[in-house]
């Protein structure tokens, strides 16, 4: 089961790389979003990988799951959201000033669409 | 105690100033004197026990830590500066008074004054190596402030620019000598530097920290190569010219040499470094004083040979020379002080300092004329004048010395000529201003200046006079008390007097004066011969050098900073895989003693779905919105992954942050083009596919390394204390909002910052809005669906009680504000989608933005509440405190705190959102709106 998991994570990350290696702005925010969650796997498995375990005290007392990562991977994955949404935002700030979505900043390489 | 006053009294007194105004502007130089006047009082208080031969002293702790103490000392050497210091910015004082024109503001030239004197005072007072060099700094800054007083002159800025280059860069090597000393000595206390001596010249380092302590002292005294800066300093008012840059500030070099003098002279490097490097500056200085036509570059060169001659006596082996060395920098400081003070009445009279100008100005400001004639014949070393003695003092120590051992006649020799030249250029700078001629024709027309602005140089000069001709009276007993602290040893017996009977010295003196005036007559050869070198400007050399380093560290930066994101991560990456690889391959082997549990079906199932759906998200991301979609599912698969191993805390968020994550993406890509083209060529795939391999391979390997291997965690600690410490039995939520609140504090602001920010770069977003879809098909008539309508009408009620339950249970079984601030977020989401930002907009009529900094702010006050009953900052009120009859307030402090967690994040959620979702509408946010 550990290599499984090391395995699917291992993946994971390396899908979000690739992503985020890209030369445009929404890969690298889908990307990042990948990566963001293997990490969050990750750092979950720091505590080891529990099955069937407590998650409250007092439900069956004894084998509990590590509560630490658990409690920073929960602050992690909502600053996570926040980051997406900040840089998917920043991206189209870029795209609406530069008239490109591409991430070295390259000016205006398509034709600008209609506006409503 | 009240030593330290004469430190801090000009600090304060820096302050004073900045409280009065520019017309009532003798008021301001009364409150400007009057911390000066009581320092001076205290000083010359302490000054009796000086002299009889004891060490006042006063240290307290500022940052022990660092071997840093507020230690004050007034010794010998101390109290000679004090005087000069205190004394003279008294005289100053009075004559910026009348200096300064009207339009100038005599309040931020006083502050910055009494800023500087108190950094002076901090030098010569400091008992310890590390203050010391604090106040080193304080004054290259406060000089840098004067020398820029007149900031609309280019000159003077760059003036001021350069002087702080060179003096700050010159403190940084001192401060590399102090921290070097400090290591040999294994303290900064000076008494215990001092007394060091042997172990420090015996030290491999002495020669580093001798070059790195003189490097400080020569910047600062101006002394050759450093020269340079000096002249240029002369932009800066004349009081500031005549108080800085002659009698103290350049002094602080010379006395460093003084200072450390019992620790670092003696050694053969010393005598050659300093002597050598002293008598070049005498001449140097000499010679281009002789040259110049600005009455204050004349005075500046002059300067700079001065200092040159001290630094000269500093560097001899004899010790009469060091006691002379003390004596020239006191009479330096009054005749030198004096001549500014007349270069700058003659300055404001006629409103020229080209002494091509100037002359015959003796008719009609004879008082000024008088000052300047007695103040230059001591610069000339005239007998009965104070220069007379110290010049005649120097020139007996050079003979005296072993320096150059059998050339050592050219020390004497050179010393004469530097003499001479000092009369050529003083005859000059008297002659040719004030007689030599009838009175010109002037851009003014000039007078006497008020009495009150001539009155500090007619004190200078009298004091010129009566040291030169009662030394003994005058001088005897602060010289010996400052010789007692700078000499190693009995110090020696002083016999100031005028005549010595006919011996070389005299001869030497003679020479120098009588060939002083010929060579003033013949003077045109000297500029004749001039003539033949290329004029070089320092300040544009200096400005030249610098812009060149600057251009050499832009074309770097460029270099490396192409503005290329990929390229960024590429070096990212790389380096990741190197570190972070490297250190892999020091493991013996990856797998740990720990036996691996056992696979079901609906784990390889789950994995695979997750790898495949990770897979085709990278490979499909050129069709964005499959691309998206196959994102979806792997946060579900993660989800699902965190239920399985016993997190429903985080499975629960994972998830509802995956429907906001999700939704977010959608409408960020309704404004983004909907396919990326093709750009990438085989070679970049294959480089990227590799690099990600590899990193995969790394994370998988380490994560596997992990699992493997034995877990010593702290959180069987959090688990025992859960219920007795914070009164909660879901562990997670306890960490969040109790253990580690300080964090999640930190969070959630980080959360709201960046929802501010976005709300900030949506305001006035240029858009590209399609009418179609990827594949040209115009968008569906039916915005809003019956059926979606419909079911979201009845599940809201549903959602907002749901979240409330979860955010009420969030302590003792999983939930809390996170989830229950998602769910809400949800909710309220689905809102939007189904009826429109219009019709929502007129139903929720508040803003989003108060809501998510009243989260933080109520998260905060709980946190501070906890101070209230004496407890650190965000203590749980659970166990630690007991008010009778208040049987629940456990419960209630860590739910406030949750409460603003569920705020922040219902707020920051909505305002990125909802912000977003409105750029399609009329009501996207615009700076217009903001003000309206």
């Amino acid at each position: 089961m550990e290599a499984l998991f090391s395995i699917t994570t291992g993946v994971l990350a390396a899908c979000g790389l690739f992503l985020a290696l890209r030369g445009r702005t929404f890969p690298v925010v889908v990307g990042l979003t990948l990566l963001s969650y293997a990490v969050n796997l990750f750092l979950f498995s720091m505590g080891g990988l529990t099955t069937g375990g407590a998650a409250v005290i007092g439900d069956k007392g004894g084998d509990y799951a590590d509560p630490l990562p658990q409690a920073l991977v929960l602050t992690a994955i909502v600053i996570g959201f926040a980051m997406t949404a900040f840089s998917v935002i920043l991206a189209m700030r870029a795209r609406g000033d530069l008239g490109s979505d591409h991430v070295n900043g390259n000016r205006l390489d398509e034709p600008r669409e209609e506006r409503t | 105690m009240s030593l330290l006053l004469i430190v801090l009294l000009p600090l304060v007194g820096s302050l004073l100033p900045a409280f009065g105004s520019n017309e009532r502007r003798n008021t301001c130089a009364l409150v400007t004197a009057l911390p000066t006047v009581i320092a001076l009082g205290v000083a010359l208080h302490h000054a009796r026990e000086t002299i009889a031969g004891s060490v006042p002293r006063v240290a307290l702790d500022w940052i022990p830590a660092l071997g840093l103490d507020l230690a004050v000392r007034l010794d010998g050497l101390s109290l000679l500066f004090v005087l000069l210091i205190l004394g003279i910015g008294l005289l100053i004082i009075l004559y910026a008074r009348y200096y300064l024109a009207p339009g100038d503001s005599l309040p931020r030239f006083y502050a910055f004054l009494m800023l500087f004197m108190a950094a002076m005072l901090g030098i010569v007072m400091a008992d310890n190596l590390l203050l010391l060099w604090f106040f080193w700094e304080l004054t290259s800054l406060s000089s840098f402030l004067l020398i820029g007083y007149w900031y609309h002159q280019s000159d003077a800025r760059k003036g001021a620019r350069m002087a702080l280059t060179v003096t700050g860069g010159g403190g940084l090597c001192l401060l590399a000598g102090f921290l070097l000393l400090g290591h040999i000595v294994g303290t900064y206390d000076l008494q215990t530097v001092l007394d060091s001596r042997d172990m420090i010249q015996a030290d491999p380092r002495y020669l580093a920290v001798l070059v790195l302590v003189l490097l400080g002292a020569f910047t600062k005294s101006a002394q050759f190569p450093f020269q340079f800066w000096l002249p240029h300093a002369m932009a800066a008012p004349t009081p500031v010219s005549a108080f800085l840059h002659s009698a103290t500030m350049v002094k602080a070099g010379v006395f460093l040499l003084a200072r450390l003098h019992p620790a670092l002279a003696g050694s053969e490097a010393w005598l050659y470094l300093v002597s050598l490097t002293g008598l070049m500056t005498l001449l140097y200085g000499a010679y281009f004083a002789l040259l110049k036509y600005d009455l204050k570059g004349i005075l500046a060169n002059s300067t700079i040979s001065h200092l040159g001659l001290i630094t000269l006596l500093l560097g001899l082996d004899v010790r009469m020379a060091v006691v002379a060395a003390l004596f020239h920098i006191l009479n330096h400081a009054t005749f030198k002080a004096a001549l500014f003070m007349t270069a700058g009445i003659v300055d404001h009279e006629t409103g020229t300092r080209d002494i091509r100008k100037l002359q015959g100005l003796w008719r009609v400001m004879p008082l000024t004329a008088g000052v300047a004639v007695v103040a230059g014949m001591a610069m000339a070393g005239v007998p009965l004048f104070n220069g007379f003695l110290s010049k005649e003092m120097m020139l007996t120590e050079t003979l005296e010395t072993s320096l150059l051992g059998g050339l050592g006649w050219l020390i004497p020799a050179l010393a004469t000529l530097g003499s001479l030249l000092s009369v050529a250029y003083s005859v000059r700078l008297v002659h040719n201003v004030f007689f030599n001629g009838p009175l010109p024709e002037l851009p003014k027309t000039p007078h006497e200046p008020p009495r009150l602005m001539i009155a500090p140089g007619i004190l200078l000069a009298a004091i010129c006079i009566v040291v030169g001709v009662v030394p003994a009276f005058a001088a005897t007993t602060l010289l010996e008390t400052a010789a007692r602290a700078v000499l190693v040893g009995e110090a020696p017996e002083l016999h100031l007097a005028i005549w010595h009977g006919f011996n070389l010295p005299l001869l030497m003196s003679a020479v120098a004066l009588v060939g002083g005036v010929i060579l003033y007559f013949k003077r045109r050869h000297v500029f004749a011969f001039q003539r033949q070198f290329r004029s070089r400007n320092a300040r544009t050399i200096f400005e030249a050098s610098v812009q060149t380093l600057v251009r050499a560290t832009q074309h770097l930066v460029d270099s490396l900073e192409n503005g290329s994101l990929q390229r960024y991560m590429l070096w990212l990456v790389i380096t990741i895989l190197c570190l972070v690889g490297g250190a892999l391959t020091h493991a013996v082997q990856l797998r740990g003693p720990l036996p691996l549990q056992p696979l079901d079906g609906l784990l390889v199932a789950g994995a695979g779905i997750a790898m495949f759906a990770g897979l085709a998200t990278a490979v499909l991301h050129r069709r964005r919105l499959v691309s998206l979609l196959m994102l979806s599912i792997v946060g579900l698969v993660t989800s699902l992954a965190f239920a399985r191993f016993s997190a429903p805390d985080l499975a629960l968020t994972q998830l509802a942050v995956e429907v906001v994550t999700m939704i977010l993406l959608m409408l960020a890509l309704f404004f983004l083009p909907q396919k990326t083209p093709k750009e990438s060529g085989g070679p970049r795939i294959l480089r990227d596919a590799l690099l990600a391999a590899g990193f995969g391979g790394i994370v998988a390997s380490l994560n596997f390394a992990v699992l493997t291997r034995p877990l010593e965690s702290i959180s069987q600690f959090f688990i025992d204390n859960s219920v007795p410490g914070g009164g909660g039995h879901n562990v997670v939520n306890v960490i969040l909002v109790d253990f580690r609140g300080f964090d999640t504090l930190g969070e959630i602001t980080v959360l709201c910052i960046a929802a501010v920010g976005i709300y900030k770069l949506l305001n006035r977003l240029r858009l590209f809005m399609p009418s179609s879809d990827a594949d040209g098909r115009p968008w569906s008539k039916d915005r809003h669906p019956m059926i979606l309508v419909s079911v979201t009408q009845t599940i809201l009620p549903l959602a907002l009680l749901v979240s409330v339950f979860i955010f009420l249970r969030g302590h003792n079984a999983p939930g809390g504000g996170f989830i229950a601030g998602l769910v809400t977020a949800v909710a309220l989401l689905l809102f939007y989608i189904a009826r429109g930002v219009d019709w929502c907009q007129r139903r929720l009529t508040f803003q989003y933005q108060p809501i998510a900094v009243a989260g933080v702010g109520v998260a905060a006050l709980t946190g501070l509440g906890s101070w209230l009953f004496g407890y650190p900052f965000l203590t749980s009120a659970y166990g630690h405190f007991h008010i009778p009859y208040i049987g629940d307030v456990e419960l209630a402090t860590a739910l406030l705190f949750d409460l603003g967690v569920y705020l922040t994040v219902v707020g920051a959620t909505l305002m990125i959102l909802a912000n977003l979702g409105k750029l399609t509408t009329p009501h996207r946010p615009t700076k217009q709106k903001e003000k309206a």
